[in-house]
């Protein structure tokens, strides 16, 4: 192996994320006795996973004792409107209560049953109460767990470090990656038997989203440069109740569990609408009127589920159709009340930060007042395509495990559903990645080629004199993605945007850097953002060709799911891996799911 | 819209100052609100650290007019009138502008003995509400370092900061010393250290918690009882006397993995 002229390690796997599934990951392999290296672009502990607030989904039957994997798993199907990987929502409905016990035994305080056993909650889609929760931070209770769990490893953390590139050998097996150091802006290379991605999201390339600065797509975008596919693009959840107003936080989430603890929709006529949006797959299972609603929520056995409590995407469609019909709150969105129908003592026990995140920065007293709120950009359900039992990809050596990952949740994600997906498969990725690098066949080179491209095209800003403000480019692609591609979609739109999105290419290409490399935020979003065009760029490929409405791709041109659209995804390669190169889009066919299987979703339709 | 005067300090390790940046300030915004508005128009290159923006991360804590709070969760309508002056954490050391090498507390949390619980029953572990209670409000924590900052323990002393944990950690402790299913015992670790008998109480760590966690009341007083209580016991004091234990202490298992 050539000497890096940079700062080097090696790694038997490399993980790529510091969120729930890279540290979910990490635990497996260090258990392994391999050696592990994790990168994150943030400090450890300050992944998106912490911004998870419900709960975790895992049919444990500590609440609800019919419940099971078979449930969960047809709520998950259905949830996802079929496109999802079958394989994956079995072995996540079968394996996430093992792996939700598990974390106590990391440390992890979950909210208690009168018995001692660990609570759980209702939430939207799920039949039984299944959300494992601590009050309205259970994201934060994960992260805190595996990182220390990973800290008392002695894993080796590399913290505000930002992967450029995945790096491979001559014949094309995943060999590591070049990075860059935030604090000082020094390059480091990476080599590793294998790499695990567990990147998070792309929620930033909308204007209004619940995601941080970090969600900017690099693995789902490394992942394609580097030879994998991306499928379900078009799929990406507006998350029916982000805040409104004021302006500075619009976008900012409001949990489910307002819902889930009895909080309802209204409309600016005080009208319950949720009653008038219930789509025919859902309405054996959901109630008539308020009162059987309410029933419900006293005794599940008295009454069917409120429409509040339906899919995302339902409710997100319900409310933005609300909206446009001038049933909406002064600030464009609608009303989320909790205080006419529950205590105050009970919202502040249950839903602490909600109340200190409306109180402080809204100035709303939510046990007293409603909440403004509207759809905001949450989740992308599209990935990587992998093997739902290894997590790993079609570049070998490579796994991918959580929202970076595809197929899980299909069309649409049931809230819950994701902090579950990061440990189930976070596990399997750490495990497969293992078995790879046990095997003995791990790489055998590193391209020192590739690292010297990445690290060129990272530099070139400081070079071009009078380029762009990588802020304006951030900002535009914002505007023009939520105004082109939103919630509501429709082909015209989308063909501006996929026009649009060649322009952005080459301003990209534009870019000028003030200052010096040493915590640079303008460097670092200008080494972003050639990810979050990739991603866009698949989005808007894949929504122009799904001609249907389903899960979280809505086209006003075509309301209705179509049972062709039903059959596959739609895959994006590029060939030769460059970061502007041309996207392929094709249809991936559906795998086969077997009879007894098939069984479950019929059942209670 | 209105105009503000942010008078934001900027430099590294060798050196800075403050520069003042006037801009637009809207209706509701946060005091990050504002200095994104900095970088993204006079300074693309202003450090300051930042994630969820919704005070759930804890990265965005730097000095605001002299006292620690989180950027994302701070009004500029609820300042005083007049220039904003904002600067970094000053117990850390300086990386760039606004952003802090918080390593210390990376360091000193690789330091705490873990959890040790029994073995799992079948079917998970039973606790009650009330036993749990304690540890999640000590796990509110969202690592915001302020408490850190805040203490004048290591504030002012950084040759301290070699035998002090400080009162993020403490109540790290305090959680695994509560905590139902842990079996380790830290507290002679813990005193002799993690510095616990440094700390005199005076709740500055209490006061900025974004979380508002009683960290003194709660965490440390509690702690520091229960250490006096083995610390003085006079069984466990006649026992390290002729080096004799009958419990394993912290100290000795080291840095212990979970099974």
């Amino acid at each position: 192996m050539t000497t890096s002229p940079y700062e080097h390690h090696e790694y038997d796997v490399l993980i790529i994320g510091a969120g729930g599934a890279g540290l979910r990951a990490a635990i497996e392999a260090k258990q392994r006795g391999l050696s592990v290296g994790i990168v994150t672009k943030s400090l450890l502990g300050k992944a998106h996973t912490v911004m998870a607030e419900g709960g975790m989904a895992a049919a444990m039957g500590n609440v609800s004792s019919e419940d099971n994997w078979r449930v969960h798993f047809r709520d998950t199907m259905r949830g996802g409107k079929m496109l999802n990987n079958y394989r994956m929502a079995e072995l996540h409905a079968k394996e996430s209560p093992d792996r939700v016990r598990e974390l106590e035994q990391w440390g992890a305080l979950f909210d208690r049953t009168k018995d001692g056993r660990i609570l759980q909650r209702d939430f939207g889609g799920h039949r039984y109460a299944r959300l494992a929760h601590v009050g309205d931070r259970t994201g934060l209770e994960l992260i805190r767990t595996l990182q220390q769990k990973v800290v008392s490893m002695g894993t080796d953390v590399y913290m505000e470090c930002k992967v450029l590139q995945l790096v491979h050998d001559e014949s094309g097996r995943v060999a590591g990656a070049v990075a860059y150091w935030r604090p000082t802006g020094e390059f480091v290379t990476f080599a590793a038997k294998s790499v695990v991605l567990a990147s998070g999201g792309v929620g930033k390339s909308w204007k209004f989203t619940s995601n941080s600065w970090e969600s900017t797509g690099d693995g789902h975008a490394m992942a394609l440069w580097a030879g994998a596919e991306l499928i379900d693009m078009e799929c990406i959840q507006f998350h029916p109740t982000g805040m409104v107003w004021p302006l500075s936080v619009r976008g900012l989430l409001v949990t489910e569990g307002v819902r889930g603890d009895g909080g309802v929709l209204r409309n600016s006529d005080g009208e319950r609408f949720m009653f008038n949006y219930v789509a025919d797959m859902f309405r054996a299972e959901t109630a008539e009127s308020e009162e059987e609603g309410d029933r419900w929520y006293e005794d599940h056995n008295a009454g069917r589920r409120p429409p509040e409590l339906l899919p995302r995407d339902e409710v997100a469609r319900a409310i933005n159709t609300e909206v446009k019909a001038g049933r909406g709150s002064p600030h464009g969105g609608v009303y989320l009340d909790i205080g006419t129908r529950r205590s105050a003592e009970y919202i502040r026990r249950r839903l602490p930060s909600m109340y200190h995140q409306f109180m402080e920065l809204a100035g709303v007293d939510i046990t007293r007042e409603a909440m403004e709120i509207g759809p905001t950009c949450h989740y992308i359900m599209g990935g990587v395509k992998v093997d739902a039992d290894t997590a790993a990809t079609k570049v070998a050596g490579l796994y991918a495990a959580g929202e970076v990952a595809g197929g899980m949740h299909g069309a649409n994600r049931l809230g819950g559903n994701s902090l579950s997906d990061l440990v189930v498969f976070g596990r399997r990725a750490g495990m497969a990645a293992s078995d790879y690098v046990e095997g003995g066949s791990g790489p055998s080179g590193f391209d020192w080629g590739e690292v010297e491209s990445a690290v060129s095209r990272a530099l070139a800003p400081f070079e071009n004199e009078n380029g762009e403000n990588p802020y304006d480019i951030q900002r535009d692609l914002q505007e023009m993605m939520q105004a082109n591609v939103g919630i509501i979609r429709t082909g015209d739109e989308i063909e501006f945007a996929i026009n649009e999105l060649e322009t952005f290419t080459e301003r990209v290409k534009n870019i000028s850097v003030k200052g010096g490399r040493a915590y640079n935020p303008g460097w670092n979003l200008a080494t972003d953002l050639p990810s979050m065009l990739t991603v866009s760029k698949c989005t808007s490929r894949g929504a122009r060709e799904r001609k249907e409405s389903r899960g979280g791709h809505t086209r006003e041109d075509f309301p209705k799911a179509s049972a062709e659209y039903g059959t596959f995804n739609l895959a994006h390669t590029i060939a030769g891996g460059a970061w502007d190169g041309e996207i392929t889009t094709e249809r991936s066919p559906l795998l086969t799911m077997p009879d007894e299987l098939k069984a479950l979703l019929e059942e209670g339709k | 819209m209105a105009e503000v005067t942010m008078r934001v300090w900027r430099g590294d390790a060798s050196g800075g100052d403050f520069e003042n940046y006037t801009v637009t300030q809207n209706e509701g915004e946060v005091v990050l609100d504002v200095i994104h508005r900095i970088q993204a128009t006079e300074a693309p290159d202003l450090a300051c650290r930042w994630n969820c923006k919704a005070g759930k991360c804890g990265s965005c804590a730097a000095e605001i007019n002299g006292k620690p709070r989180l950027m994302c969760m701070t009004r500029m309508d609820d300042l005083p009138e007049g220039t904003v002056t904002v600067t970094p954490m000053k117990t850390f050391p300086i990386i760039r502008d606004l952003v802090t090498d918080v390593s210390f507390n990376f360091a000193m949390a690789e330091r705490v003995p873990a959890l040790l619980p029994p073995p799992m029953p079948e079917d998970g572990y039973r606790m009650f509400q009330e036993d749990v209670e304690r540890g999640q409000e000590f796990r509110k924590c969202i690592e915001c370092f302020m408490c850190q900052d805040v203490c004048h323990v290591i504030r002012d002393h950084e040759e301290n900061k070699q035998y002090y944990a400080g009162p993020r950690f403490f109540i790290r402790y305090a959680e695994l010393e509560m905590h139902p299913l842990d079996q380790n015992d830290r507290r002679e670790y813990v005193r002799e250290e993690m510095g616990l008998g440094y700390c005199n109480i005076t709740k500055c760590c209490t006061e900025v918690c974004p979380e508002h966690i009683k960290i003194t009341d709660n965490a440390i007083i509690p702690l520091k009882e229960r250490v006096v209580d083995a610390h003085y016991d006079p069984v466990a004091w006649l026992g390290r006397k002729i080096g004799r234990r009958t419990k394993r202490t912290a100290a000795e298992a080291g840095v212990q993995p979970a099974p």
